[in-house]
């Protein structure tokens, strides 16, 4: 709990760096900061096809995401903090996913909810189906299932939740809203006459090769 | 909220010539993202003030390629496959599969079986039924609270499926000529408390609902659908027998063993969305009592035959179109077999699809909250649109 | 219902010049269905729901079907002359089966409470001659579902309201559900 970081964008740095010496404020600041953000995460209302109707089971009384604050699930993407990416991205709709991504403010989050989402899942042969979500956007949080149960979706937001308590708000690893020189915004790709064009976004998605 | 730039499909309003310069239309695009529209659906409005002037439903958001995966998979990987159509009721969706694939080639099912198959479909339809009335509150302001409650109904019948076959909602459950796996012990007392309890449920529900007077304001008038309209265009299911038609595959095919059961079909007789939801909740309480003489009635016996072969199959050339009254209307399947282990044609015939042919009629003059209020009764899963 | 005899000897009477034939249905579902020509669908669908005795209003389905060019080599039972005596032989015959487009229709009666009736319209080929008449004037829930035909198939529907792209982005311009459409790859070279 002693880690002392370098900020020099920040103006009130002496008196931290003054308290930080005893390597207790600056963490205590930084766990506030992401407590408050991570029980408060707000979904935004997204559901593409069955991982839906879990999601909604999860929000109703018997598992109830209001537990971990994220009951309010926004129908603007501009008040929302988390993507939960529930169901097969299509052809056809993945230039709104991204477009939707492109327009929540930062910080956000994204959740690949089930097999479609992370890869394509059993729609993967299709010729109208996006073969995973993180071609195009970053994704924080891949939870497995056909569909997952709610269980899995609140498993999943808690390690969301943990990804988020473990972020560092100053140095290298900082979230993108503290760092002016990353953008939160990805291009999305375009219909055109054969195919959607990319097919992925390079800089977002690298295959790994794998070994014969 | 002009939306030209999110169009990748022909404007609406290309076609739209204004009366006069006074007057002031919108073009809106209603959806694919939005909390109302059931799924990813769009709807493309054009809007004199409030009023609809026209509309176009766009389609394909979620067009995952059902038929052209089955057709490379099989008969068998299919049914897996059938679970996502309608993703909310996936017993029916395997029913009406397997039941065609057992008319293609000629497949028998055992008693034991054909009871199992009423069971698990009628309480398909009874959570199908009650979300149906939880999510068209939704939409009319009653933010959740319906919805809870039928739920919290949903989750006990969801726990029995999960006891039956293992997982929650894509069940995978009906094989051609029987079920996969019979029930464990005790589940046909589990699900009997589950029935007994549900009718003091709808009691429950109906005294919130059916005499609430916003519910009786914001429906009783509102997405008037005449009969002839309906027959012409293909309207069937609920919405159809709230609009007057008689017109219930259960009792016209006598698919399965119905023929056994006493039950009525209400019907409606304005054919507005107060009559939509009426006649859901009332047919919920014909399917509790299928359900009551169904789990008494269930004899023993093997619920599926030893012989048929499911693996291997490879149903002689010829086709097939089968049908059931699936809670959205009529699920149909027409299979076109060329004497291979894969579909020549699988083709699904989406209930959900063809009853939005009279969306545009129905909400023509009506205000956009309204279309909210009309799409809802009209009950539809994305999943089926578009397969 | 009629048979499928009667229905044909009808629409024979009451729409002149129509070319029917009954397709067989080899399998246990015991569905065989009429084929009508595309000049000739138009009536003979007005007929059947329009008609008394048949009132078929419900159209409750639409499929596309594609057939390429096959050849199929089919065993024979055939009376020819062997040594003196007539013997019933086994010959192999190839069929060329030509290449075209398919609708296939199913027709009930909500009225009378009948059916199935299946309904087949042919495209003469599956390259530059693949229209046929729309049927919703006749029964609109075929909209959408000849919409998807088109969409998926390539068959051009005339007569259609409002003929585009239903499930596939306008902007496409494949037709998917063909038997020789490959889909491009989601590969991406590591």
């Amino acid at each position: 709990m002693g880690m002392i970081h370098e900020s020099r964008a920040m103006p009130e740095i002496d008196q931290r760096q003054q308290l930080s010496r005893q390597g207790v404020i600056l963490t205590t600041v930084e766990d506030l900061y992401n407590w408050g953000r991570k029980n408060s995460i707000w979904p935004l209302q997204f559901g593409l096809a069955c991982c839906a109707i879990e999601m909604i089971a999860a929000s109703m009384a018997r598992f109830d995401i209001a537990r971990f604050g994220a009951e309010v699930f926004r129908p603007s993407p501009r008040q929302a903090d988390l993507m939960i990416v529930a169901g097969t991205v299509t052809k056809k709709m993945a230039p709104q996913v991204v477009r939707l991504y492109n327009q929540m403010p930062e910080p956000k989050y994204v959740i690949a909810m089930g097999a479609c989402a992370i890869s394509g899942g059993p729609f993967r042969q299709g010729y109208n189906v996006v073969n995973g979500i993180d071609r195009y956007l970053p994704v924080d949080v891949h939870i497995a299932g056909c569909p997952p149960r709610p269980e899995a979706l609140l498993e999943g937001l808690m390690a969301l939740q943990q990804k988020i308590a473990a972020q560092r708000l100053t140095g290298a690893g900082r979230p993108r809203h503290l760092d002016g020189a990353q953008s939160g915004e990805f291009p999305a790709p375009r219909l055109e006459e054969h195919d959607l064009a990319p097919i992925a976004n390079p800089q977002i998605w690298r295959p790994t090769a794998v070994k014969e | 909220m002009i939306s030209a730039e999110i169009h990748n499909d022909t404007s609406a309003l290309a076609e739209f010539e204004p009366a006069s310069l006074d007057h002031d239309v919108l073009e809106v695009a209603m959806g694919p993202h939005h909390p109302s529209t059931h799924g990813v659906f769009r709807m493309d409005l054009v809007l004199d003030g409030e009023t609809v002037v026209k509309l176009k439903p766009v389609f394909g958001y979620l067009h995952r390629n059902h038929e052209k995966i089955a057709e490379q998979n099989g008969y068998l990987a299919a049914i897996p496959y059938t679970d996502r159509l309608d993703y909310i009721c996936s017993m029916t969706n395997n029913w009406a599969y397997v039941l065609t694939v057992e008319k293609l080639a000629g497949i028998t099912v055992p008693e034991r079986a054909e009871y199992i198959r009423v069971i698990v479909g009628e309480l398909t339809r009874l959570f199908n039924h009650v979300c149906l009335a939880g999510f068209l509150l939704q939409d009319m302001g009653a933010l959740g609270t319906p919805l809870m409650y039928a739920f919290r109904e949903r989750e006990k019948i969801l726990d029995l499926f999960e006891a039956l076959s293992g997982s929650r909602m894509m069940c995978n459950y009906l094989r051609f000529g029987g079920c996969r796996c019979d029930f464990p012990e005790g589940w046909i007392a589990r699900a009997g408390e589950v029935v007994s309890n549900f009718s003091a449920f709808l009691d429950e529900f109906e005294a919130l609902l059916t005499d609430n007077e916003i519910l009786q304001a914001r429906a009783q008038g509102v997405g008037v659908l005449p009969a002839a309209l309906a027959i012409n265009a293909g309207v069937t299911g609920p919405s159809l027998r709230a609009s007057g038609v008689d017109y219930d595959l259960r009792k016209v095919d006598k698919y399965g063993i119905y023929a056994r059961f006493e039950f009525r079909v209400p019907l409606g007789k304005n054919g507005d969305v107060f009559d939509r939801y009426m006649v859901r909740i009332l047919e919920a309480r014909e399917s509790l009592k299928i359900l009551e003489a169904a789990l008494a009635a269930i004899p023993e016996g093997p619920i599926l035959d030893p012989k048929t072969k499911l693996r291997g199959l490879r149903p002689k050339a010829g086709e097939a179109y089968g049908r059931i009254e699936a809670p959205k209307g009529e699920l149909g399947f027409y299979l076109i077999s060329d004497g291979g282990p894969k579909p020549y044609r699988f083709r699904v015939r989406p209930p959900s699809l063809i009853n939005l042919t009279i969306l545009e009629d129905l909400c023509l003059g009506h205000t956009v909250a309204d279309v909210v209020v009309i799409l809802g009764s009209i009950d539809i899963v994305l999943g089926e649109v578009d397969r | 219902m009629q048979t499928l005899e009667q229905i044909k000897a009808r629409l024979e009477a009451g729409v002149p010049g129509a070319q029917i034939q009954i397709v067989p249905n080899a399998g246990p579902a015991n569905q065989p269905s009429l084929l009508i020509d595309a000049g000739h669908a138009l009536p003979a669908a007005r007929l059947l729901r329009d008609d008394a005795e048949y009132r078929f209003d419900y159209a409750s389905n639409v499929t596309g079907v594609d057939w390429p060019a096959k050849v199929t080599k089919e065993k024979i039972k055939i009376k020819r002359v062997v040594a003196g005596l007539e013997k019933e032989v086994e010959e192999t015959v190839e069929k060329n089966s030509p290449a075209y487009l398919e609708a296939v229709y199913h027709l009930y009666s909500m009225a009378r409470k009948e059916g199935p009736l299946v309904l087949r319209l042919r495209t003469e080929n599956r390259a530059d001659k693949v229209t046929l008449p729309s049927l919703t004037p006749i029964w609109r829930s075929c909209e959408f579902q000849e919409r998807e035909v088109f969409d998926l198939f390539g068959i051009v529907f005339e007569g259609h309201p409002d003929l585009r792209r239903i499930l596939m982005w306008d902007g496409f311009v494949d037709h998917p559900m063909r038997k020789d459409y490959v889909a491009p790859t989601q590969e991406v070279a590591a």
